[in-house]
């Protein structure tokens, strides 16, 4: 794990590098300086030696701005080495996503992707800038300041001996033992930004079903429980605070009275007990830090284990080794395609199905919720891999082709249409980047999309808002029908594409489709029969398998399903027919 | 505050909150109605705190100041004896006086361990009342709130807000206390142990809070930068990660990488320079005060080898100690300052939500089952009869009783969601009970805002609207409400079982009521084949379940409910026609009798509505049954024969 992550480093392996080396410096002059100060109070004041004071003094200034300097660097260093290291695992992880299959992205859900990319990724470069700059502080410090004490008197830092494993011990104790507590602490809050959330969300039906009482019942337990547990983790910590003080003050009695025996007795001077006392705070005040160090570094664990699991996740489509690069026609082939979206052979959502469509023909699929119309589509440009048996597009299996060929060739307006912050000319230029603005107003026209666009007051520069929240449900889809056009591709699949059209402009569409791009393999999901009514082959998905293939005359005879389906449509309509 | 609510009127679009104001407006009042939430439950622990806080810092005051005491009142003594003189009887006297330092240091540590429990329960105890006073306040608020505020502001609330707020009430109060302790007694001790060396000091505070304010305010600015530029990426990772399917599909990978690219780059540029002046504040204040250290120690020096102010070998070492401990609470105090200013602007916009004016409700017709007895007559009655009565007080202490049929009525209604701008016009309409009522009309033409009305999410801005002859502004919003069944188009689920979603339409339902009303909804049929039926948990709005079967759980919640009336606005737009057959003729079974009402897109879900309305800009353009209107050959017909499109 820490060795992908390490790979993110990069460039900024040397401010890495020296940021822990400028810290250390950093370090040795704090340590120093306390020293030298004893040295001026002892050799100076105490000798009333102007001389050596001001000696003292100027190497001290010289110390102090060393200390500046390094601690200066060793900010700078760090901040940017932190920024870097999460700028390229960002970049990592983002690139990673790009290649993810639809299975992989289904694995993860859009949202966790989100929270790994931005929440997490923010926790690490955190956690990493800490590492490099307190996590090499706090132990150096310890180390140099004992070294110290013990150079300036070794039977008195014996002391230190004592007293720091104990706060060691005790700072362990309640850091391990206030942790589970402050995870369970976490999980409590996002239950309450849950409920929140929720709450927010369907509002109108908690106003709607007089729910108030029960939502606030259901926060105040939540509330509750955050607050129980906040509490029992808080009064551990409270602990912190005086043992650290007891430690501190133990010294500092410690030293006085034996320190007092010892400069009585010649072996300390008055200004080496000064220092000796900075010492003790410095040593004590480090071994707090490390215990926090500790506390985050847990934390900020979790984080690392999530972003690493998508950077080893291996998209489980890639290309095939001399892929083809050439789309022959549209004609496509079903040959026993099985397929589950687990790979499971057990728990298939298509089963055995097998079917031919000419170049250039169009198909209907009708079916109800959850007859696998979608995943029976999803195959053919290849979003996802057959479990068993397969496809062939231009009588090549799809497995064989080059991805980007493949996808260019075969357009799909999936189900849930997507249009992306930017003018509508922007979005369009999806399907082909290079598009004129003839080449757009031409798809715009075949899609019925261009009457409303131009009467925008911006037109094609119309700005769209995320998600296209600015243009309503219908016109979305005939936006999203006009981006795939662009493509000029040999097989266009509708994934229930004009089910917010009306049925005028429903009609209107495929009409252009049938008379402006007739070569053009033409794969329509709907739940209107008369979207699917003059398709050449209509297929009756049911349950996952092809229940019934024909045309609309051959299924009203053959197919009960497709029957049924007319009829609950078309019962007391006749007056337009 | 007049002011304030102007300002949150304004519509937000989109989820990205604006940029937050970082500064209160008016800390005084917020600062006073924190505190008041402090006093009212923890008058006596906060006062304990305040006195604990004292002490602990005395103590550790005394701690520094010790040394001086120690060396010049002990040590310097014991170091002039003439040869051969017995120390013992000093080292006594030594070993007293730490005895009592230790009493002391005892003292101020068991403050110390006492304030931080008594604080976490207060911290947490305030907390947690302002949380559940902001969410049950949140409950009484007006529709109109939650259209003009963004959830992510909201949420901020719960979030942001409230633990800048905790960290404040727990951590800096307490810090902010004690440093103005400690700033107070160490400069005494300074002021009266060396003035000359006590203003040098001050020359260095003086230069550390200049130096501080320079770098926090580079800092700032950059963190402002880099919070926009997280977002900025943030947002759009959030974009395109919603639509990588999209992206798949038109093999637009490497385009969507270079455009991240830009702005990860942007974001690496402000978030290094943000935490570049966020390091660099602790050294640069720790080096200003060794250099003040050096500066003390050569002007103390060459004063005492001067004989200047009197001062001592153990004065100077104490000064040098005392300067330190009077360094670490001035720069704790500037970092501390940031974090409060932020803490009370959190809680000043927590305060704000507090003072959101509530939903008026001056209604006092109430709804109550209802039987008839012996003589006919009308009465109030515990159980659920399947008869619902208004209770009607009158102004002279009478009562009556009148049944509850589903009549609404609208008489000239003018409505619009700002005064500028209204959607409906001069609405009048009947629907008697027992009648299926279809509203069809485009996209804003004023479907929904009708529902709107009859539920009173918003209230009229002319005309009036009678339900069973009752002005509905006389009854009880929750009353009202209760009466009416409503089936939204975008559905939302609770997390929860499926069971107990269901059940959110009737709490006091059974499984078997529940399983029932799921049958009726045609939902029965999907549930069982779920993983665990009935008990299948749902999170994330039932993000596992299609959006068809999402809308049958909604409407299955609202047949449990058992409603006299029925709103169903576009309720059944993701479900399959056989499947909407199926719960269409559930749900007529269930109405018999009663008012509906449908909003519908798909022209086959209304074809069999008693009367039809067709909307157009806010006004009924055309009214009647199905059969009428196509022979009217109008709007309806157009729409009907596709001639016309809905937009």
């Amino acid at each position: 794990m820490i060795k992908k992550l390490l790979s993110c480093v990069g460039e900024y392996k040397k401010d890495s590098l020296l940021a822990p080396l400028a810290v250390a410096m950093e370090v040795v002059m704090e340590v120093l300086i306390p020293l030298m100060m004893a040295h001026l109070l002892d050799f100076g004041i105490e000798a009333g030696d102007m001389r050596v004071i001001l000696r003292t003094g100027a190497v001290l200034v010289a110390a102090c701005m060393c200390s500046l300097f390094f601690g200066i660097s060793s900010g700078r260093y760090a901040a940017r080495a932190s920024a870097g290291f999460a700028k390229n695992l960002r970049r990592a992880m983002y690139y990673q996503v790009q290649d993810f299959s639809f299975s992989n992205i289904d694995k993860f859900s859009t949202s966790s992707l989100v929270t790994r990319l931005t929440t997490d990724v923010s926790n690490i470069q955190n956690a990493y800038q800490m590492i490099i700059r307190i996590a090499v502080r706090a132990p150096l410090m310890l180390v140099f300041s004992l070294v110290m004490t013990f150079t300036i008197n070794g039977r008195l830092a014996i002391i230190f001996l004592a007293v720091v494993p104990l706060l060691a011990l005790g700072l362990y104790y309640i850091m391990t033992h206030a942790h589970p507590i402050f995870e369970r602490v976490f999980a409590t809050y996002d239950r309450l930004n849950n409920v929140v959330q929720e709450n927010l969300r369907g509002i109108r039906v908690v106003k709607s079903y007089v729910r108030e009482e029960h939502e606030k019942e259901k926060f105040e337990k939540v509330s509750g429980d955050i607050y129980r547990d906040f509490v029992k983790a808080e009064r551990l910590l409270a602990f912190n605070a005086p043992m650290m003080q007891t430690a501190v003050y133990s010294c500092m009695l410690l030293i006085s009275w034996l320190g007092a025996r010892f400069i009585t007795a010649g072996s300390l001077t008055t200004g080496e007990l000064t220092s000796l006392i900075t010492y003790t705070m410095q040593i004590l005040s480090s071994l707090m830090m490390l215990s926090m160090i500790f506390v985050m570094m847990t934390m900020a664990r979790t984080s690392a284990e999530r972003a690493v699991e998508i950077l080893s996740e291996e998209s489980d489509l890639v290309n095939p080794e001399d892929p083809v690069k050439e789309v022959k026609d549209g004609s496509i082939v079903f040959d026993h395609v099985n397929f589950s979206y687990a790979g499971d052979e057990e728990k298939l959502c298509l089963k055995d199905v097998t079917l031919r469509i000419e170049s250039g023909q169009t198909i209907g699929i009708l079916g109800g919720t959850g007859a696998a119309k979608t995943s029976l589509v999803q195959l053919i440009p290849r979003l996802y891999d057959a479990t068993g048996g397969r496809i062939l597009v231009g009588g090549v299996d799809v497995r064989r082709y080059d991805l980007e060929t493949l996808r260019n060739q075969v357009a799909m307006v999936l189900q849930k249409n997507v249009l992306f912050s930017g003018t509508i000319r922007e979005n369009l230029r999806w399907g082909n980047a290079f598009a004129s603005d003839e080449e757009l107003i031409h798809a715009c026209e075949l899609a019925c999309a261009d009457e409303f666009v131009a009467k925008f007051p911006d037109g094609y520069d119309t700005y769209i808002e995320e998600g296209g929240s600015n243009v309503s449900g219908g016109q979305k889809q005939r936006l999203c029908i006009a981006r795939a056009l662009l493509k000029k591709p040999k097989i266009l699949i509708l994934d229930d594409s004009t089910s917010a059209v009306d049925t005028g402009t429903d009609a209107r569409i495929r009409r252009a489709f049938r008379e402006e791009i007739p070569d053009t393999t033409k794969i329509i999901i709907a739940q209107r029969v008369a979207s699917v009514q003059e398709a050449d082959q209509i297929l009756v998905m049911d349950g996952g398998k092809l229940a019934a293939i024909g045309t609309h005359e051959e299924l009203l005879q053959a197919s009960h399903i497709y029957r049924e389906v007319f009829e609950s449509q078309t019962k007391g309509g006749e007056d337009h027919e | 505050m007049s002011e304030n609510r102007k300002e949150t009127a304004i519509p937000v679009q989109g989820k990205e909150a604006g940029p937050k104001r970082r500064r209160p407006r008016n800390a005084k009042k917020t600062i006073g109605r924190l505190l008041s939430y402090i006093f009212s439950d923890y008058k006596l622990s906060f006062g304990i705190v305040m006195l604990c806080i004292l002490f602990s810092t005395l103590a550790s005051v005394i701690s520094s100041m010790f040394i001086r005491v120690l060396i010049d009142d002990y040590i310097s003594p014991m170091l002039s004896l003439a040869d051969g003189e017995s120390l013992e009887p000093y080292f006594a006297m030594l070993f007293r006086a730490l005895t009592g330092v230790a009493c002391i240091y005892l003292a101020g540590v068991v403050s110390t361990l006492l304030y931080n429990r008594l604080m976490a329960a207060i911290s947490q105890g305030v907390l947690k009342k302002i949380r559940n006073q902001m969410f049950s306040h949140m409950q009484t608020l007006p529709i109109r709130y939650f259209d003009t505020h963004s959830f992510g502001d909201v949420m901020s609330h719960y979030t942001n807000d409230a633990d800048t707020l905790r960290q404040m009430i727990s951590q800096s109060v307490p810090h902010a206390f004690s440093s103005a302790v400690s700033i107070v007694v160490v400069f005494f001790a300074m002021a009266t142990t060396s003035w000359q060396l006590t203003a040098v000091v001050l020359l260095c505070v003086a230069v550390i809070l200049n130096v501080s304010r320079r770098i926090a305010g580079k800092s700032g600015r950059y963190f402002v930068k880099q919070q926009r530029a997280l977002a900025q990426a943030n947002g759009y990772i959030e974009e395109m990660l919603n639509g990588q399917k999209v992206v798949k599909v038109f093999c637009h990978e490497e385009a969507s990488r270079k455009d991240f690219d830009r702005l990860n780059d942007e974001l690496f540029e402000s978030a290094n320079a943000a935490n570049c002046y966020s390091n660099i504040l602790m050294p640069a204040l720790a080096n200003i005060g060794n250099l003040q250290y050096v500066v003390l120690a050569i002007i103390g020096g060459a004063m005492a080898a001067n004989g200047m102010g009197g001062l001592t070998l153990g004065a100077i070492a104490s000064f040098l100690q005392l300067s330190k401990s009077f360094n670490m609470p001035i720069s704790q105090i500037s970092q501390q300052v940031n974090a409060i200013v932020m803490a009370l602007a959190g809680a000043e916009r927590i305060f704000m939500l507090m003072d959101e004016e509530p939903e008026p409700d001056n209604g006092y017709v109430t709804l109550v089952n209802a039987k008839y007895d012996a003589g006919g007559n009308l009465t109030e009655t515990k159980e659920r009869t399947g008869l619902w009565a208004w209770k009607h007080p009158h102004g002279d202490g009478t009562l009556t009783y009148t049944r509850l049929r589903g009549e609404v009525q609208f008489f000239n209604v003018d409505f619009g969601y700002t005064p500028e701008k209204i959607v409906l016009h001069d609405i009048t309409l009947y629907a008697d009970p027992g009648q299926k009522v279809a509203f069809v009309g485009a996209t804003g033409a004023g479907k929904t805002t009708i529902t709107n009305l009859i539920n009173r999410f918003y209230d009229l801005a002319d005309g009036k609207i009678r339900y069973d002859d009752i002005n509905i502004n006389k009854i009880k919003k929750s009353d009202l409400r209760r009466s009416l069944g409503i089936v939204l188009q975008d559905t939302n689920l609770f997390t929860g079982t499926v069971m107990e979603n269901i059940r959110y339409g009737n709490l006091e339902a059974s499984d078997e009521e529940v399983r029932q009303a799921a049958k009726l909804a045609g939902a029965d049929d999907f549930i069982c084949r779920l993983p665990q039926g009935y008990d299948t948990p749902l999170t994330a709005n039932g993000e596992s379940l299609s959006q068809g079967q999402r809308q049958l759980l909604a409407i299955a919640r609202a047949a449990v409910a058992d409603p006299p009336v029925m709103i169903l606005d576009e309720a059944t737009s993701s479900i399959d026609t056989r499947t909407e057959a199926i719960v269409s003729r559930g749900m007529d079974a269930l109405m018999k009798g009663r008012t509906v009402f449908v909003i519908a897109h798909r022209l086959s879900t209304v074809r069999n509505s008693d009367v039809i309305m067709v909307l157009e800009q806010g006004q009924i353009i055309e009214r009647g049954p199905h059969e009428d209107l196509i022979a009217e050959k109008g709007k309806y017909y157009q729409l009907y024969t596709g001639a016309f499109e809905l937009e």
